[in-house]
């Protein structure tokens, strides 16, 4: 049963991402293309989820916004990933005031007003830079600033290996610390890294989302999921075309999926 | 109200909130109606001006007293004026009456005369935001001669107002305005929150509404969406022209190009911003003054038609070249800008999405960005990091002389190009001094000559690209009586002593 189900979301995974993979040959109209006399058009032949405020395609958008935030937010999440892996389990295995200076940080790291500080830091950046190198920036904020909550668990798991006897035996055979590290402390956080990563990336993709409602993220006239859910500000719109949840409900299918995807056995590792 | 009101001194305003709460509790001598834009008797029966504008004299109302029981006279609007122009009190309004000491001389206790020491253009229309203090009331600034009283303030979430049971308005059959026993002040900002409680009644008046909820109100109830007509508010797009500002050389010179600029304007298509973003609630800009300005607006200026075409030869006649899809100037450097407006302002980002759409045929790329208002600041005043800014413009005032800090070369809110020492351009040379010429003339139809020369000396040059003029939209509850809403602020409620409740 649970392997129907993983192979279910799998399927739906591989689907969303190919439907957005294939967005040039399978959108009906170019992403950014306004068709001004149709602004806020209700679902037809020609605009088959309706359009947007300024008159554009929302299946279109959605299927390459999909594209953006299904693509990014797994780099985002390598990017945190790598960071956690390199500063936790280095932290983890030194001990010590290294250790303890590390997990301060992480925890000073976490306790940020993050959204605040996306806020400002994006207004520092250059102005001039393309949708596209504003999306790269976006997601490359978030990756970079995502790294303090898996360290915290890549920490955990290497202390805990750090007195394991085969590193003691290691050790004693004159294992340099260097190799102690990448030949027998990281291959066993594998599952750990690998978790980590799995659940970092609908995190991201819900951050770029919150980002895109408070109108900072990817620029206009890119679209990503988090530009396409500020048309649900708009209550009475929604109610008036249920195709604006569009957006939300492949949200919400896709974090789904990576939930049921992700192997059990390294929720516990 | 969107926020909390800063102050409730009268003299001291300068936000929208505490604008209110003064129209709504104090009197003046003069009121500008707000939908004749003619300027009508209050507290002063009548006035005359004298000595080319440097002098006016003003007979007063007999038998008017403030909210707590105190006569009003000469003595008070004497107190009222010293106190404004005193130094100490920074008071906002003083700046309009020009500097130097006023002298005030009262004759009986309903008479007196004020002298400036220089001429002030359109003094009359001043004192309609002069409120009359009361010179002996213990409560000061508190008693009013409004047609209301402060009664209650619950900071963010409310205020309460009664009926002044002093008020001197009568109707025609005697009886003492105003017909309202009170009004309560919502503090709101959200505005899907502030249109759920207007349709569940909790809400009667709803002033600047958006175009979207506007259009949805009036398709629940047509009767209560109110489009008073074209605003005095508009969108504008305008380049960074600071010589100093950290940019690249030839985007200056691109930005300091009339041509450029006016190709720019040319590309834009005002009416689908009109129709797409305003719902056809806005009108294409025809020029830096909105229509809504009866007097100052100068109606020999059409809102010009988008004519792309046009705009790619007149980029050409400048050395621009349109190669394979992208603009490139003489020097091969490709056409590529950004704008930065305000995040969260949705109707604002659409403009600038259209906006960019409209450039992509004339080859110039455009990158939208929205930063939080108060990183916009920053860069459009103080340090000039940026190239475009794409803003709205709240005009309160219909005369020009209140816009002098827009337009003189020399002004902080100059936006395009602020604090210049001396005229950058020959033609913002040409606008300081009419401006001023403007500003010292008396006749008001040698003024107006003189600001329709302004007007169009910025149309021709296109140093902010006016882009659309937007509708004074309103929300009335079907449930009140005379409620006419006027494009000038207060919208719904300039005539509050006069509105009431349907039996």
């Amino acid at each position: 049963m649970k392997n129907t189900a993983r192979h279910l979301a799998a399927g739906i995974l591989a689907l969303v991402f190919s439907a957005s993979l294939l967005a040039g040959l399978l959108s009906p109209a170019r992403y950014d293309q306004q068709f001004r006399d149709f602004p806020n058009a209700s679902p037809s032949r020609q605009f088959p989820l309706g359009t947007d405020e300024l008159g554009r395609d929302r299946l279109s958008r959605l299927l390459y916004g999909s594209r953006v935030s299904l693509l990014l937010a797994p780099a985002a999440a390598l990017l945190a990933t790598l960071l956690a892996g390199v500063l936790g389990a280095t932290a983890g295995y030194l001990g010590g005031s290294p250790e303890r200076l590390a997990a301060a940080s992480m925890d000073l790291f976490l306790s940020l007003p993050w959204l605040f500080l996306l806020v400002t830091v994006r207004a520092t950046l250059p102005l001039n830079v393309s949708p596209l190198v504003s999306l790269g920036i976006t997601f490359l904020l978030l990756g970079a600033l995502g790294w303090a909550a898996p360290a915290r668990v890549v920490r955990a798991g290497t202390a805990a290996l750090r007195d394991s006897e085969f590193i003691l035996a290691a050790r004693a055979c004159g294992c340099r610390s260097s190799r102690l590290l990448l030949r027998h402390v990281l291959p066993n956080l594998k599952p750990v890294l690998s978790a980590q990563f799995w659940i970092s990336i609908p995190v991201f993709i819900v951050s770029e989302a919150n980002l895109g409602l408070l109108g900072l993220g990817v620029a206009e006239p890119l679209p990503s999921w988090g530009n396409l859910l500020r048309e649900l500000e708009n209550y009475q719109a929604v109610l008036a075309n249920p195709c604006r949840l569009a957006p939300l409900f492949l949200l919400v299918l896709v974090m789904g999926c990576f939930q049921a995807i992700l192997p059990r056995e390294d929720f516990t590792a | 109200m969107r926020a909390e009101p800063k102050t409730f001194h009268p003299l001291l305003v300068t936000d929208e909130p505490s604008e209110t709460v003064r129209y709504l509790t104090s009197g003046v001598l003069i009121r500008l109606n707000r939908v004749t834009q003619e300027l009508e008797p209050e507290l002063a029966v009548s006035w005359k001006t004298a000595s080319g504008g440097r002098q006016i004299t003003f007979q007063l109302r007999d038998g008017v007293s403030f909210s707590d029981g105190a006569p009003f006279s000469a003595e008070d609007v004497a107190f009222t004026l010293r106190a404004m122009m005193d130094p100490n009190l920074r008071s906002p309004m003083a700046d309009s009456f020009g500097p130097g000491p006023v002298r005030v001389e009262v004759s009986g206790t309903a008479r007196l005369t004020v002298t400036f020491p220089a001429p002030v253009a359109g003094l009359e229309r001043l004192f309609d935001q002069v409120s009359i203090l009361s010179a002996q009331s213990p409560k000061k600034e508190m008693a009013g001669l409004g047609p209301f009283l402060v009664a209650e303030h619950q900071p963010g979430s409310h205020l309460r107002l009664t009926r002044n049971p002093n008020y001197w308005k009568r109707e025609a059959s005697g009886r003492r305005l105003p017909y309202l026993d009170s009004i309560r002040l919502d503090i709101q900002q959200n505005r899907e929150t502030e249109m759920l409680r207007f349709r569940r009644g909790q809400i009667h008046l709803i002033n600047n509404l958006d175009p979207e909820l506007f259009e949805r109100l009036a398709a629940e109830t047509a009767a209560a969406a109110q489009d008073a007509g074209v605003s005095l508010e508009s969108e504008q797009l305008w380049f960074n022209q600071v010589a100093r500002a950290p940019l690249a050389a030839h985007k200056k010179t691109w930005f300091r190009s009339r041509n450029f600029r006016a190709a720019v304007s040319q590309a834009i298509q005002r009416q689908d911003i009109c129709h797409v973003v305003f719902r056809g609630r806005a009108m294409p800009a025809p020029g830096p003054v909105s229509p809504a300005n009866r007097f100052w607006f100068n109606a020999a200026l059409k809102p010009a038609p988008s004519n792309p075409a046009e705009a790619l030869r007149r980029l050409q006649a400048e050395g621009f070249e349109l190669q394979a899809g992208l603009l490139r100037d003489r020097q091969g450097n490709p056409v590529e800008f950004s704008v930065i407006t305000n995040s969260g302002n949705r109707n604002r980002e659409r403009v600038a999405a259209m906006i960019q759409q409209d450039l992509k045929p004339l080859g110039i790329r455009l990158n939208v960005v929205t930063l939080d208002f108060p990183s916009l600041l920053e860069r459009i005043t103080r340090n000039f990091q940026y190239e475009a800014c794409l803003l709205g413009l709240v005009n309160v005032d219909l005369d020009p002389s209140a816009q002098m800090n827009f337009w003189l070369s020399s002004a902080s809110n100059h936006p395009w190009n602020p604090n210049q020492k001396s005229p950058e351009t020959l033609w913002e040379a040409e606008i300081d001094r009419l401006m001023r010429a403007q500003a010292a003339a008396v006749e008001p139809q040698k003024r107006k000559g003189y600001f329709d020369e302004v007007q169009q000396i910025a149309v021709r040059e296109a140093p902010s690209i006016d882009l659309v003029f937007k509708n004074a939209l309103a929300a009335v509850s079907p449930a009140l009586r005379n409620v006419t809403p006027a494009v000038l602020r207060p919208q719904t409620y300039w005539n509050v002593e006069r509105i009431y409740f349907a039996k």
